[in-house]
């Protein structure tokens, strides 16, 4: 089939980045950030050439190793795996630029390319598979990967962060495993398309509802919803600030979202039952996430508090299942993993150049860091739906979908979170940027020039992502992504006869 | 049946133990033996009554066989959780280094 | 006794591991390289290699073990053993799909058959051999570090 041997590429760029940066950049300083950089900014292409090319074909196959799915391993290209691609493989281009200049200050920089490769390549296989094992094999390596990244300062924090983080989502993934031991005992196959085909003609047994329950532990437990989101607040702040944009801005999302998604819309299919479980879990986290982050004085751990929160938004949104709410929630993750990365590379720079994160101890900074200071505020107002930037036409669109639903109790909720993200953020630019410049920190300067690049293009995006939603734009981006998702599972169908 | 529920009881030690136990270390052996259970839940997905093991050679003839497919699947399993418990022992050694202790609830210094 | 006896275990441990610690290598790399004909493979193998330097470590000490395969040359062979997997994952695009077996099979059950199969054991072989030793000399060496500070 034409053009799907770009399938596997996204699996096998950043392992061979990793690899040979572990084998050549510990020797050459300089190759690390060249390796590093270039392989992500071929990844970054990659993604838009794989959305032209579903655009162009439809959705594409690849079997591994010619063999033919079910029986081999399949790598689906449709238009939400298109979409997430775009997503995680631009905003990790951004960080790995970053990180040119922040991670100069440890030292083992090979490291963290190697490490930091490793989870991308991770994420990019759980979103690429076909297959439901694959995708618990592709998961574990970024969550390994991520495990080690939260360590990687060997601090105190760090450490004690990195245990949780790594006990608790060890236990998930080991829900997922279980889960999809049951369904293989079930189904006998691995093939997602084909699960989904046997589990549609043989009915709603009970145990594909304790695989649901299972999944929901295990993936939730990677997308911090609420009952299971005690580690994010301590794992996201404790990381290097790239990691912790690349965590939060999109592991949680192609981990826990993006698995969710595909299995409970394409693979089992979803019911009422099943959306509204995903909706209350949603809105849980949407208000408790939203309301433990107005206490916060620790910036990064404030933004970790409204990475559940926001997280909550996306799930509300893609559990609604009409089109419009889901169209909303696609459009609310794109734009999250800009925006809260941007945020976290923000108090990255603030980190770099004041060495706190305590906002009692900022003040008057976007004086004497202009840029940072203006992205913050771009990032903030759009996470916090200020009319012109991104963030406000996401919510919206989940706002409307909710009223149209007739969910009125939970689209009050949303409005009413809001307004509190509004005030969260408007203390962080009050705390940070704005008011009268500390003493101490009368002789910091401007970041150096990779972080305020990537720092930029992230702000720029924001700005004009709402023009996503235009109709022109609109079509190639989101809409096949939406499509994968509302049609359910006729994705099964679409799958099987593209194999043939 | 029965030895289904007996792996779910090994399962559930294995969460108790990562609950209820105070010591790092305690903790990384509960997490062990939960995933040691999930595994051998696979293993017993894939067991067929009076199966012979999936070994093909020259000579044995395809029949009867228990399912292999499950088998590889634990492979892979066993693999992961190969470097996720070196990771975590990694980890544990550093916090004793720094803190001193391997008591959970001497370790808490990450609140709010 | 030489100055090789200082450290470790008794004279018994290490008579015998000296013995051994030869046929328990062999013994893996017999595993790696028939693991396409017989159970076994490169990961199983790789493990076995593994224990043979972990075998020296734990009899000898650290010191005699890292003087066979210091960490440097685990990490260069654990990179070097990815590198050439997805090399020949790779490679498997002249045939059109990712991971083909572009090798002739030849016939089944002989040493020289299964295509790429032998020569992905071996870069696994490598991967796991390596990558556990040096975990493990990692793990020591961390120990003897905070019993240092101590």
């Amino acid at each position: 089939m034409a053009g799907s041997g770009i399938i596997p590429l996204f699996v096998a760029v950043p392992l061979g980045g990793a690899f040979l940066n572990s084998l050549l950049g510990k020797k050459v300083k300089r190759l690390t950030d060249i390796i590093g950089v270039s392989t992500s900014f071929i990844l970054c292409a990659l993604s838009l050439v794989a959305l032209r090319l579903y655009n162009a074909n439809g959705i594409l196959t690849h079997s591994v190793g010619g063999w033919r799915p079910p029986i081999g391993i399949g790598m689906v290209l449709d238009g939400l795996t298109a979409f997430m691609l775009v997503t995680v493989n631009f905003a990790a281009f951004c960080i790995a630029v970053y990180s040119i200049n922040y991670m100069e200050k440890f030292t083992s920089k090979w490291k963290f390319y190697t490490l930091f490769f490793l989870m991308l390549g991770g994420m990019n296989g759980v979103i690429i598979t076909g297959d439901i094992f694959n995708l618990f094999v592709f998961l574990e390596i970024a969550a390994v990967a991520s495990y080690a990244l939260v360590a990687f300062g060997t601090e105190r924090h760090e450490l004690e962060a990195a245990f949780k983080y790594a006990v608790m989502c060890t236990v998930g993934s080991l829900f997922v495993l279980l889960g999809i031991a049951f369904l293989y005992s079930y189904t006998s196959t691995l093939n997602m398309a084909d699960m989904g085909n046997i589990l549609a003609q043989s009915g709603n047994a009970n145990i594909t509802i304790l695989a649901m329950i299972l999944f929901i532990m295990g993936f939730g437990l990677k997308a911090a919803l609420v009952p299971f989101h005690a580690w994010l607040p301590d794992a996201h702040p404790s990381a290097p600030a790239p990691i912790s944009a690349m965590l939060s801005g999109v592991l949680i999302k192609s981990l826990g979202v993006y698995a969710i998604c595909r299995i409970f819309y394409n693979v089992i299919g979803v019911n009422e039952n099943i959306s509204a479980i995903l909706m209350f879990l949603g809105a849980l986290s949407m208000i408790v996430g939203g309301l433990l982050a107005l206490g916060q004085w620790d910036l990064k751990r404030l933004l970790a508090y409204s990475s559940i929160s926001q997280i909550g938004y996306i799930i509300l949104g893609i559990g609604l299942g009409t089109p419009l709410g889901i169209l909303g929630g696609l459009f609310h993750l794109f734009n999250h993993s800009i925006f809260k990365s941007l945020l976290f590379l923000n108090s990255g720079a603030i980190e770099y150049t004041t060495g706190t994160r305590d906002l009692q101890k900022m003040g008057g900074l976007g004086s004497r860091m202009p840029l940072t200071g203006i992205t913050g505020v771009v990032a903030s107002m759009s996470i916090a739906g200020i009319p012109p930037f991104s963030g406000f036409w996401s919510k919206l669109i989940i706002i409307i979908a909710l009223v149209q639903a007739g969910k009125f109790g939970y689209a009050f909720w949303a409005v009413i979170i809001s307004v509190l993200t509004l005030a969260m953020y408007v203390k962080v630019i009050k705390y940070a940027f704005l008011g009268k410049l500390k003493e101490a920190w009368g002789s910091i300067k401007e970041v150096p020039i990779f972080m305020k690049l990537s720092m930029g293009t992230l702000a720029v995006v924001c700005v004009v992502g709402g023009m996503l939603l235009l109709s022109g734009m609109q079509g190639p981006f989101l809409q096949g992504a939406q499509e994968a998702l509302s049609e359910g599972t006729k994705y099964v169908a679409v799958v099987l006869e593209s194999i043939k | 049946m029965s030895i289904y529920l007996l792996c779910l009881i090994l399962f559930s030690c294995g969460i108790y133990c990562i609950l209820r136990k105070r010591n790092i270390i305690k903790i990384i052996i509960g997490v062990i033996i939960a995933e040691y259970a999930a595994h051998l839940f696979l293993v017993l997905v894939a067991y067929r009554m009076r199966g012979r093991s999936p070994i093909f050679s020259a000579e044995a003839e395809i029949k009867n066989m228990v399912d292999p497919l499950p088998h590889a699947l634990v492979l892979t399993a066993i693999v992961i959780g190969l470097a996720t418990t070196a990771l975590l022992i990694g980890i544990a050694m550093r916090i004793y280094e720094k803190y001193g202790t391997f008591d959970i609830t001497r370790i808490r210094e990450l609140k709010g | 006794m030489s100055r090789e006896h200082d450290k470790g275990m008794s004279l018994i441990v290490k008579t015998i591991t000296r013995l051994t610690v030869g046929l328990i290598l062999l013994y893996g790399i017999y595993i790696v390289l028939h693991g396409h004909v017989s159970p076994g493979g490169g990961f199983a193998g790789g493990v076995i290699i593994a224990l043979s330097f972990v075998h020296i470590m734990l009899a000898y000490g650290k010191e005699v073990a890292l003087k066979k395969l210091s960490r440097s040359a685990a990490s260069f062979f654990e990179s070097f053993g990815a590198v050439f997997f997805l090399v020949i994952a790779l490679l498997g695009f002249t045939g059109g799909y990712f991971f083909l077996n572009f090798i002739s099979k030849g016939k089944p059950f002989n040493l020289f058959s299964a295509g790429i199969i032998p020569l992905c054991n071996i870069a696994i072989c490598l991967k796991v051999g390596a990558g556990l030793f040096a975990i493990f000399a990692a793990l020591v060496l961390l120990k003897f570090e905070t019993e240092e500070k101590e």
